[in-house]
């Protein structure tokens, strides 16, 4: 049965997650810039560093590459390393470790190698923190076989996707948008590990099917509730992980609807929307009443300044647009 | 150096320092969005360097760049607008703090990835050879910059092709919130070059005479064909890793207050006093230069935000 549901941020998710894991398994540590007593420059992880110490809480120095390379090798011999990419536009620097290295060995070696590495890393806009410091680079990751990648959306999903990642036996990109380290959610008191691979209806509806992923959910909620007063019931469905993806759960809702939104905050063009989208045609065609629209960031680099900020990422009125333009 | 050379240095000294002031009472004023790395406390580094180079020769930035980009000559007015986030700045408003840019005064651009710069630069004195300019690069990183891998990559290369470049390290003992000397091997980052056989000194950057000096050497053999430099200056962060950040906590009130009592402008300003240089003088440099500074403001203030459609421009030549 479930526990009492409780009030938590989704920056307190992740430390509660975190810490769980390491008190069950002497083998997890947490490596990155700034993790230990500073908590990370987003402030989620104070008392980790007091917890745990600085064997298993360690600051490294500011090398993405090899101290991802680390975490890989640390995965490779026993250990269950989380490594922490502050923003998630670094991992470009460590692109060679996780995509030559954590991603092929397994498979590369016959079988013989085991990587149980999570890869923490930020995404998303509306810092004005420019170009460098925004994107939502889930897409890269997700196109490369032997990544699994969480992209959660409430402090529930966290706290239940989090403790799978570090079980897994692969490589696992954990994504989270530092807009919503703040936002509040209910959770039960303990949770369950969820399964990757199993989307979330997040609400029901029956008009049309909202896909959408990470911090986008929220942004679909919002729409719902302001398309409700029009009378259209819309559908929230959250695939939670991108790698492997429940296509199942994705194609009844379209199914049922008959008409498919997706909004994602990665680049359009080339992106996670595209492949979602080619997800539901394939297996909802006969079902669908419209062609599916994809929503995602403008296919230019995120701008420093607010009003143009605010305008390349897909908002509320965008989602209620498309919802009604869709339906006619 | 004569007195005209050393107000100018002063003066430019000033610019950073009342400007960056600035910059924080327009963040703390909700003037503008995001967040600014100040380098009050630094501000030897740069314009000691930089008056050591001409007009053509290149720098690449930081995230902390602001105090670069001025002593190389950048326009306030421009800098300030870029801040926040107005059409008129440097970069239309789409680059902000992090990546204000001067193409046509060799500013290759601050940089919002730690050790970003290091290649851009190495590859500007690439270019300025194969072209025969006798132009130089300047690459301006942080101690903490200097752990990245891409750091050891460009010096092997620069030594091995006598790239004119010089590498200046700002070690301020701080890379965010973790000391250098708990994430950095080796008693020096001057050390460093020892293995690529690239000269190296670790100097007082706070003594702007001392890193002018130090600079124009290195800054001569590039240009004369002896290959890369690297200059590591001593100096400290007066406040926070960036404006929301207090700068305590992790430091010490005593190595603070230590590092106040050398603030590079005011043993700067003794020093011109003493060498007979009139006060009044100094002061009427900082009065004019507040009125520059307040100026930018005021006139970044008053300028419009880019039009939406500029999103979609410039993403290609
Ligand atoms: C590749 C990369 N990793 C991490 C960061 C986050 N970050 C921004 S500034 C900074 C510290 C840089 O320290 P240092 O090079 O010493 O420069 P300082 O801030 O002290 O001037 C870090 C880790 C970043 N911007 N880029
Ligand atoms: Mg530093």
């Amino acid at each position: 049965m479930s526990s009492p549901e409780r009030e938590i941020t989704f920056g307190e998710a992740v430390k509660e997650a975190i810490a769980t894991e390491m008190r069950r398994d002497e083998l997890v540590i947490l490596m990155g810039e700034d993790v230990g007593a500073a908590g990370s420059v987003f402030k989620i992880l104070l008392g980790l560093h007091e917890e745990f110490g600085p064997d298993r809480v360690i600051d490294t120095p500011i090398a993405e590459a090899g101290y991802v390379g680390l975490g890989v090798g640390a995965a490779l011999t026993g250990m269950r390393p989380i490594v922490d990419i502050m923003f998630g536009d670094f991992m470009a620097l460590a692109m060679d470790q996780i995509v030559n290295q954590a991603a092929k060995l397994r498979y590369m070696s016959g079988g013989q190698a085991t990587v149980p590495l999570t890869i923490r890393a930020t995404m998303g806009a509306g810092r004005s923190s420019a170009a460098q410091h925004s994107q939502s680079l889930h897409a890269w990751a997700s196109h490369i076989p032997g990544l699994k990648v969480v992209v959660p959306s409430t402090p529930a999903d966290v706290l239940g996707l989090f403790p799978t990642a570090v079980r897994d036996d692969n490589p696992v990109l954990f994504f989270e948008d530092k807009m919503m380290y703040a936002v509040k959610g209910t959770a039960p008191e303990t949770v369950d590990p969820i399964p990757f691979g199993v989307a979330d209806v997040k609400r029901e509806g029956s008009d049309v099917t909202l896909i959408a992923t990470s911090s986008m959910v929220l942004v679909a909620f919002a729409a719902a509730e302001t398309l409700a007063d029009d009378g259209i019931s819309c559908e929230i469905v959250d695939p939670r992980t991108m790698v492997p993806l429940d296509t199942d759960t994705l194609v009844q809702s379209a199914s049922k609807t008959g008409h498919a939104v997706i909004i994602d905050e990665g680049c359009r063009s080339f992106g996670v929307g595209a492949e979602l989208a080619s997800v539901v045609y394939e297996g909802a065609f006969d079902y669908l009443d419209a062609p599916i629209v994809r929503l995602g960031a403008m296919d230019v680099p995120v701008p420093f300044t607010k009003p143009l900020e605010d305008a390349t990422i897909p908002n509320e009125t965008d989602v209620v647009r498309a919802v009604k333009e869709m339906l006619g | 150096m004569n007195d005209e050379t050393k107000k100018t240095i002063y003066r430019n000294m000033l610019r950073i320092r009342r400007f960056e002031e600035q910059i924080f009472e327009v963040y703390t004023g909700g003037l503008m969005h995001g967040l600014a790395h100040l380098y009050i406390g630094e501000e030897a580094v740069a314009v000691g360097v930089c008056s050591a180079l001409r007009d053509d020769d290149y720098i690449t930035s930081t995230h902390r760049g602001h105090g670069h980009c001025v002593a190389k000559g950048g326009n306030l007015d421009q800098m300030m607008a870029e801040v926040l986030g107005r059409v008129t700045g440097y970069c239309r408003g789409k680059g902000g703090s992090m990546h204000i840019a001067d193409m046509s005064l060799g500013i290759l651009g601050a940089n919002g990835i730690v050790g970003g710069g290091f290649g851009i630069a190495t590859g500007a004195a690439l270019s300025a050879k194969l072209r025969k300019t006798d132009q130089v690069a300047v690459c301006f990183f942080g101690d903490g910059a200097s752990n990245q891998g891409v750091f050891f990559e460009v010096m092997n290369t620069a030594s091995i092709w006598d790239l004119p470049v010089v590498y200046v390290c700002e070690n301020n003992q701080y890379g965010e919130y973790t000391a250098t000397d708990s994430v950095t091997a080796g008693d020096t980052i001057a050390d460093r070059a020892k293995p690529f056989g690239i000269p190296s000194s670790t100097i007082d950057g706070n003594d702007v005479v001392i890193v002018h000096e130090t600079a124009a050497a290195a800054v001569a053999g590039a240009r004369e064909g002896k290959g890369p430099t690297l200059i590591e200056c001593m100096t400290y962060r007066h406040r926070g890793h960036h404006v929301g950040d207090p700068g305590d906590g992790y430091r010490s009130e005593e190595e603070r207050q230590a590092w106040q009592d050398k603030d590079p402008i005011t043993t700067f300003r003794a020093r011109l006093v003493d060498e007979g240089i009139d006060a009044e003088d100094l002061d009427g440099i900082d009065a004019a230069v507040q009125e520059e500074v307040a100026d930018a403001v005021e006139s970044a203030a008053g300028a419009p935000y880019p039009d939406v459609e500029e999103a979609t421009h410039h993403v290609f030549a």
